[in-house]
């Protein structure tokens, strides 16, 4: 096939993938046009390769990649055939590729994005009123105040206590000398050094890691405290989200948009599970395996929120959070449960829990939230500390 | 400043796939079509992929077989330009100040031109490639530096070019082969993703994991090779929280060797466990019967 039919056809392709979620710009499609001029097209495994080397820059998209890929590109004999809209795409396909074939070309349009929706920023509440918002529990609000009470929860920052980092920066009552600095300083009198140039170390916030139970039985909580988390998420470099209920999802991306309800329905767009039932050993066993070693680095504390009633009869909890306690500098439990003057650790899941925890905190009303964004700015213990 | 011109590349995706294959690196389809790409298309090649499944591996083979040198930039939290790019010699350059001085130098502009020479230039990595003969540049876990760091770093990657405020931008005169490597114990940024030509290494399948152990380990008994393969692939079937690389194969192959070994058993398999897999939980899980029956079954697979 002659180049000329190429093009139009990569265009294509990039097209049905960005429908399919995957990011491919202009770019991207340029790099693959000029990778194929370095390949044999006969050869199909390098056609695949060239593709998806230029245009694909994660592994997370490979599979929808390849399922495009598939049946973009279907006839195998002539790779380069273009892609046929009026055949109906095979029925029962795998998730990533139902996702490509809705994207492809002829299929209903997706939904346009929500129209934005207009940030209120609410008027300050009286006094007395506040004060009643602080104290009552999420569980027991009504709409309104539910309402009211998200709009405060944006209104709170968390600051985490920050670490040195190895950088500096100029500061003149800095502790240290900075040669270079002092030396170009010099250039300007001839040499003739007159003063010393002086920096500090910087310090910077921890990575801040959210893992957030929306099973069943937290199912009053999780509302507001996904606000909580989107709040925190916007506020701060360095955020990564999951919830949980059966299975563990990452919700950092959909999170990102400013816009709180557009971040919701995204989240509720990959979010499997809402208000089913809870496997937080098995949650976190896959956390530890698949997310640990990519977003624990470099001191991270991790808000785990969960009442810790498990499904599963606490199968596997002790170990994984005995290893997610290990991979991180600071694993701070948020339990509503904690909130009765009687807690006791009763529930399996709670006592497997509770001895890798470095702080069990509650999480039930405004105050409690107010109460965490304290701890967290305060210095932290470097590690251990007991619940 | 280049000393000599670079050696020519390979013309197709058979000859990077031979080149390699020469320099002792058992590659398939794939990688060798990213890696043809990017030598052609004069684009950085991002390897990611789990630890232990050879990606500086093939920074080194390419190298080795290019010819070119290799300058390699091992990434660290908070790495800084003075340990990755450049640095003034500060102590040589205070000696020039007094020097200077002595000679009754005071002109402003004549001092400056003499004090910020090439001369006190340290190179570090990034610089060293940029400079000299054709190299190829290897920034090995790059998950492991600062996001600051990455920003940096595109300036190089784009243009491979380096400013340095005092002196200029130096320019290379014949752009370094770039391989950048990720364990992914971090994202790496969306930024350099998009300039980079991306390639997951993922762990063989068993015919390339045997093939790669016999290049890599011949002393190893063919027998014993194929078992120990069958193991480790069975591993990686499995949730464990680290499965073995083909680092950890490799070693444990030569492991067994070195104990006189001819074939895979339980007793030894046992003892010497430390070598594949590198967290106590994954090792408890593995003992006793469990342990007997992979190992049964690595024979099965192996025979």
């Amino acid at each position: 096939m002659s180049e000329g039919a190429l093009a139009p056809n990569l265009i294509a392709f990039g097209r049905v993938l960005r429908r399919a979620g995957v990011p491919v710009g202009p770019a991207e499609t340029l790099g693959a046009a000029e990778a194929l001029r370095h390949v044999p097209l006969a050869d199909r495994a390098a056609f695949r390769a060239a593709l998806r080397a230029t245009m694909i820059h994660r592994r997370e998209y490979f599979e929808v990649f390849d399922a495009a890929f598939d049946l973009f590109w279907r006839n195998p004999e002539a790779p380069l055939g273009a892609f046929d809209p009026d055949e109906p795409p095979p029925e029962s396909l795998p998730p990533a590729a139902r996702r490509v074939s809705d994207a492809m070309p002829g299929a209903a349009p997706l939904a346009p994005p929500a129209a934005e929706p207009e940030t209120r920023e609410g008027a300050a509440l009286a006094v007395s009123e506040r004060e009643r918002l602080n104290r009552l529990d999420f569980e027991s609000m009504t709409a309104e105040e539910l309402a009211d009470a998200k709009r405060e929860i944006r209104r709170l920052v968390l600051p985490l206590a920050e670490r040195p980092t190895r950088r500096f920066r100029p500061d003149p009552s800095g502790p240290r000398t900075d040669l270079r600095a002092t030396i170009r300083a010099s250039m300007r009198l001839g040499g003739e050094i007159a003063s010393i140039s002086r920096r500090r170390r910087v310090t910077q916030a921890p990575p801040l890691v959210l893992l957030c139970d929306v099973s069943g039985s937290m199912a009053h909580y999780a509302q507001i405290l996904l606000h909580f988390l989107h709040a925190v998420a916007n506020h701060r470099a360095r955020v990564h989200s999951f919830v949980f209920g059966t299975r563990l999802t990452n919700i950092t991306r959909a999170l990102r948009n400013r816009d709180p309800e557009v971040a919701f329905q995204a989240v509720s767009h990959i979010l499997p599970d809402w208000s089913g039932g809870t496997r937080i050993g098995e949650a976190l066993d896959r956390f530890n395996r698949l997310w640990a070693r990519r977003v624990l680095g470099q001191g991270a504390v991790v808000l785990l929120i969960t009442d810790g009633l498990d499904r599963g009869g606490a199968e596997g909890l002790s170990e994984a959070a005995e290893r997610l306690s290990h991979s991180c500098r600071r694993l701070i439990w948020l339990n509503p449960l904690l909130r009765y003057a009687g807690f006791q650790p009763r529930a399996a899941g709670i006592r497997a829990l509770l001895p890798h925890v470095h702080e069990h905190r509650q999480v039930h009303n405004l105050n409690s939230l107010r109460a965490l964004v304290a701890t967290l700015s305060a210095p932290a213990p470097n590690q251990g500390g007991s619940a | 400043m280049a000393e000599s011109s670079a050696p020519p590349l390979p013309a197709s995706v058979a000859a990077t796939q031979a080149l390699l294959e020469a320099g002792g690196y058992v590659a398939d389809r794939a990688l060798a079509t990213t890696v043809h790409l990017a030598l052609t298309m004069g684009r950085p090649l991002l390897l990611e992929g789990e630890p232990g499944t050879g990606k500086t591996e093939i920074a080194k083979v390419l190298a080795a077989q290019l010819p070119r040198r290799l300058v390699r930039l091992q990434c660290h939290d908070g790495m800084d330009l003075s340990s990755a790019a450049y640095e003034w010699n500060h102590a040589r350059q205070l000696m020039a100040i007094r020097l200077a001085e002595s000679a009754g130098v005071s002109e402003r502009q004549g001092l400056e031109r003499s004090l910020y020479d090439r001369r006190f230039l340290e190179a570090r990595p990034l610089l060293q490639a940029i400079e000299g003969s054709p190299a190829l540049l290897l920034i090995d876990e790059l998950d492991r530096a600062d996001e600051p760091f990455e920003a940096f770093l595109l300036e190089i990657l784009a243009d491979f070019q380096l400013t340095v405020p005092e002196l200029g931008t130096i320019r290379a005169e014949t752009p370094p082969v770039v391989v950048i490597t990720s364990n992914r114990t971090r994202e790496v940024h969306d930024a350099i993703r998009r300039r980079c030509l991306y390639h997951w290494v993922d762990y063989p399948d068993a015919g390339r994991e045997r093939a790669i152990l016999a290049r890599r380990a011949p002393e190893v008994p063919a027998a014993l090779s194929a078992q120990v393969v069958a193991f480790a692939q069975g591993l990686r079937g499995d949730e464990f929280f680290k499965p073995p690389g083909v680092a950890e194969t490799i070693d444990w192959a030569r492991a067994l060797t070195a104990l006189d070994k001819r074939e895979l058993e339980p007793a030894t398999a046992e003892a010497t466990l430390g070598v594949l897999l590198k967290y106590q939980d994954d090792i408890a899980r593995l003992r006793g019967a469990e342990l007997a029956r992979r190992v049964e079954e690595a024979h099965e697979a192996g025979s």
